[in-house]
């Protein structure tokens, strides 16, 4: 019998980063069945093409002697997969292939990659795209075309570094009735028109790939929640402090601002909330830090919806989120036990 | 969730929930055999050393002192077993350093009965008369701190002890050996208590015992006292709740302030066992020659309590509980706190409350891969004294020992590895933060 040396605990718990990543992926996957089966081909060769291109620059550039490659941690596969459910299905993949590079060389690998990166990898690639191709990024289609299992969006498979074509006669030959080309969030916006709770739980609105499902989304959510692999109090803080601001507003205004449901149910805060504010490297850790956090990106999203020059300000609102989480876990440090003064002095 | 309303059972906050492998608890305590050489280290306790009073090659009795105490903060040694001194030296420690012990070969015919006692009176003795009673039965903290027994309970007069918190908890997996005391031997437990809340001038007494020892309750119920100053209290079972701050927290609702003791809110915490022994050897007049304590794990064949004389080697221990060959790490005390040791030879204790062999874990080599800190925040959740391992990890990562101690009151962590247990990345933050603290303590020193 030989007996070696080792330090306390000898136990520990079956958590691991793998096992955390490989669940978010997994309650993934059914808001990107829904997604196909939205928009059909176009919507799944845009969540592969990202994915692979993800997972590509990671292998790629991350590598380290000696140590197993980093794909089996499972974050780039999330990656890929977030950023493709926040881009319009017509996207062209080129430009995917751009968001998915951006996202883990610049998103995460400069900044020394998993758990290092200051900002969601996903939301920093869609941020460079809709800085990049501001045109592409904000052209929709209607969901449950008739062929969409047998032929391409036209605008996806665009010829690499070349404009995409307009897909306006294409969308005119879907026979969709009512399709305006616009998302809720641009309706309300310039027309004053508000999308139904069932239009949103339906699928039956324009949005990007992976934001019409809240039922999926919030599922999703508990599960995680549940299985201890997500902070249930940042996703209840973001809606709830979205929710409330809403509210108060209707108050205010009925005539002009919407209500609470339709903030929650519209555009991309609840994918947001449940599954990007979420992201453990960029998100506080402390127990006061997270509800600060999920507050602020909340009231920032009603705040740049109501009032900003976009249609949509849940990415920016949790990008800025995740510049305050420093700040804010330096002053919400816990209480000792036994101390009535703050951990930092 | 520490919502008082929805407080049904006394707890603390945080903590984590292990697999507790308490097996043995249902096993009776069995006697294991004499091995045929003891190693009495001449230092058991916290404080000075014992100053040996025998020579090699003289016999000694079973029960016979061969160590006085050197003071008051020391206490002294008795002969485990009928034999011959055969040498008196330095010879291997748990903590991997050579120590002075006595090596007795025992004379394998002789009985199992203590051969020296003085029988008292513990009723007709006044507190003086029992804390050098105390002292002469050689007791440290059996729960595994190590401190004379005779030295916490030596309240300094300007401190009024209100009540005495009894650590019944037994928070770390796999250990029964406190669980089955309470079970077998509660009259010794009672008599223990009576003793000490009479030298520590404690008006009441409350055991705390956690919910997974339905029976070890049961037994202590059926005899408590009638005038009500002992209870005994259930605690939720869940690590580390027998710590002495948590118990505190869980039965009395009171923090003890950082860094004091428990004194200074008006609390002592004693560990059942000690207790027990205390209770037993007190009026006995005997010194304390052997100890219950628990042998398991998975590479354990024979998994019980046993009655072990002190300085059996560990060698012996596991052979007599048939330790596989796969073991590939011997633990002293729990698998949340324990050490492991480098030698077999390495022998019981006072404070050995527990011999564990693990085998080599089974799990791939990815799941015990280290990854770099994602900040999932778990360790801020399990934290019973709400620190921010996170941090200090990160902090240590780069080596900022002293920031760690300055802001973020790493000198509070007990290393209960909670923190460590949790981690999804496997960093091994309580050896980090051990690293810090010596380097600190180091810095301090120079």
């Amino acid at each position: 019998m030989s007996i070696e040396l080792r330090t306390s605990p000898h136990m520990v718990s079956d958590r691991s980063v793998n096992r955390i990543m490989l669940h978010v992926v997994l309650s993934l996957l059914p808001i990107c069945a829904f997604s196909v089966w939205q928009y059909g081909l176009s919507a799944l060769a845009l969540i592969v093409t990202i994915t692979a291109t993800c997972l590509l620059t990671e292998r790629v550039l991350n590598r380290t002697p000696g140590q197993p490659s980093s794909l089996s941690d499972w974050s780039a596969t999330i990656t890929g997969i977030l950023l493709a459910l926040t881009l319009p299905p017509a996207f062209p993949l080129w430009m995917g292939v751009v968001a998915g590079f951006f996202a883990i060389a610049i998103g995460k690998l400069l900044w020394g990659g998993l758990g290092f990166n200051a900002f969601n990898p996903a939301l920093a690639g869609r941020a460079f795209v809709q800085a990049a191709f501001p045109v592409a990024i904000s052209t929709w289609v209607p969901a449950f075309s008739v062929n969409r299992f047998s032929e391409f969006i036209p605008s996806s498979l665009t010829m690499p570094l070349m404009t995409p074509p307009a897909i306006g006669d294409w969308v005119k030959l879907q026979h969709v009735d009512a399709f305006t080309g616009a998302t809720p969030l641009a309706r309300w916006k310039f027309e004053n028109v508000t999308a139904s709770a069932h239009d949103f739980l339906t699928g039956a609105v324009t949005a990007s790939a992976g934001e019409t499902t809240a039922i999926l989304i919030l599922l999703g959510g508990v599960y995680l929640a549940a299985r201890k692999f997500m902070d249930w109090r940042i996703p209840v803080a973001v809606l709830g402090s979205a929710a409330i601001t809403a509210w108060a507003f209707q108050l205010y205004d009925p005539s002009h601002y919407p209500s609470p449901t339709f903030v929650l149910l519209s555009g991309g805060l609840m994918l947001g909330a449940v599954f990007m504010a979420t992201d453990m490297a960029t998100s506080p850790v402390t127990p006061v830090g997270v509800w600060i956090y999920g507050a602020v990106i909340g009231v920032v999203t009603v705040m740049i919806r109501y009032f900003g020059g976009l249609t949509e300000g849940v990415m920016y609102a949790i990008l800025l989120g995740n510049a305050l989480t420093p700040l804010i876990d330096q002053h919400t440090q816990p209480r000792v036990f036994g101390t009535r003064q703050k951990g930092t002095k | 969730m520490g919502l008082p309303f929805l407080k049904r059972i006394a707890t603390f906050e945080h903590g984590i929930h292990p697999d507790y492998h308490k097996e043995t608890g249902s096993l009776p305590i069995r006697r294991m055999p004499f091995a045929p050489k003891l190693i009495v280290p001449l230092s058991q306790h916290i404080g000075k050393p014992a100053v040996c009073c025998v020579s090699v090659g003289q016999e000694v009795l079973r029960g016979q002192v061969i160590a006085t105490a050197d003071g008051f903060v020391s206490l002294p040694v008795h002969a485990p077993a009928t034999g011959v001194v055969e040498a008196i030296g330095l010879m291997p420690s748990a903590s991997g350093k050579m120590v002075d012990s006595i090596t007795i070969r025992v004379y394998q015919a002789d009985g199992q009965q203590v051969q020296v006692s003085t029988p008292r009176d513990v009723e007709a003795m006044d507190k003086k008369a029992l804390l050098a009673a105390i002292q002469e039965t050689g007791i440290s903290g059996l729960g595994g701190a190590t401190f004379p027994a005779h030295v916490k309970l030596s309240v300094p007069p300007e401190t009024v002890i209100d009540t005495m918190v009894v650590n019944g908890a037994e928070c770390e997996p796999f250990l029964t050996c406190d669980h089955r005391i309470m079970v077998e031997r509660t009259q010794d437990l009672i008599r223990g208590i009576r003793i000490a809340m009479k030298v520590c001038g404690a008006p009441r007494t409350v055991i705390g015992v956690e919910d997974n020892k339905p029976d070890a309750i049961a037994a202590i119920q059926a005899a408590l006292p009638a005038d009500g100053s002992i209870t005994v209290q259930a605690l939720e079972t869940k690590y580390p709740q027998g710590a002495e701050d948590t118990i505190i927290y869980a039965l009395l609702g009171r923090e003890i302030p950082a860094g004091q003791r428990p004194a200074s809110i008006g609390v002592l915490v004693n560990n059942v066992m000690t207790l027990a022994y205390l209770g037993r050897l007190l009026p006995a007049g005997e010194g304390i020659v052997e100890r219950v304590l628990t042998v398991a794990g998975p590479a354990v064949e024979k998994p019980g309590n046993y009655i072990v004389p002190i300085g059996t080697p560990l060698r012996w221990v596991l052979e007599q509980c048939g330790a596989k060959s796969s073991a590939k790490e011997v633990i002293l005390g729990g698998p949340m706190m324990g050490m492991t040791i480098s030698s077999l030879d390495v022998p019981v204790t006072k404070g050995t409350s527990g011999v564990l062999a693990f085998a080599e874990a089974e799990e791939s080599s990815d799941a015990k891969r280290v990854y770099s800190c994602i900040r999932c925040g778990e360790c801020l959740k399990v934290c019973p004294k709400f620190l921010n391992p996170s941090q200090l990890g990160l902090l240590a990562a780069k080596r900022e020992y002293a920031l760690m101690s300055d802001s973020y009151n790493l000198d509070r962590c007990f290393e209960c590895g909670c923190c460590s247990y949790v981690c999804p990345s496997h960093i091994p933050l309580v050896q980090q933060f051990r690293v810090a603290k010596a380097f600190n303590r180091e810095k301090a020193t120079a």
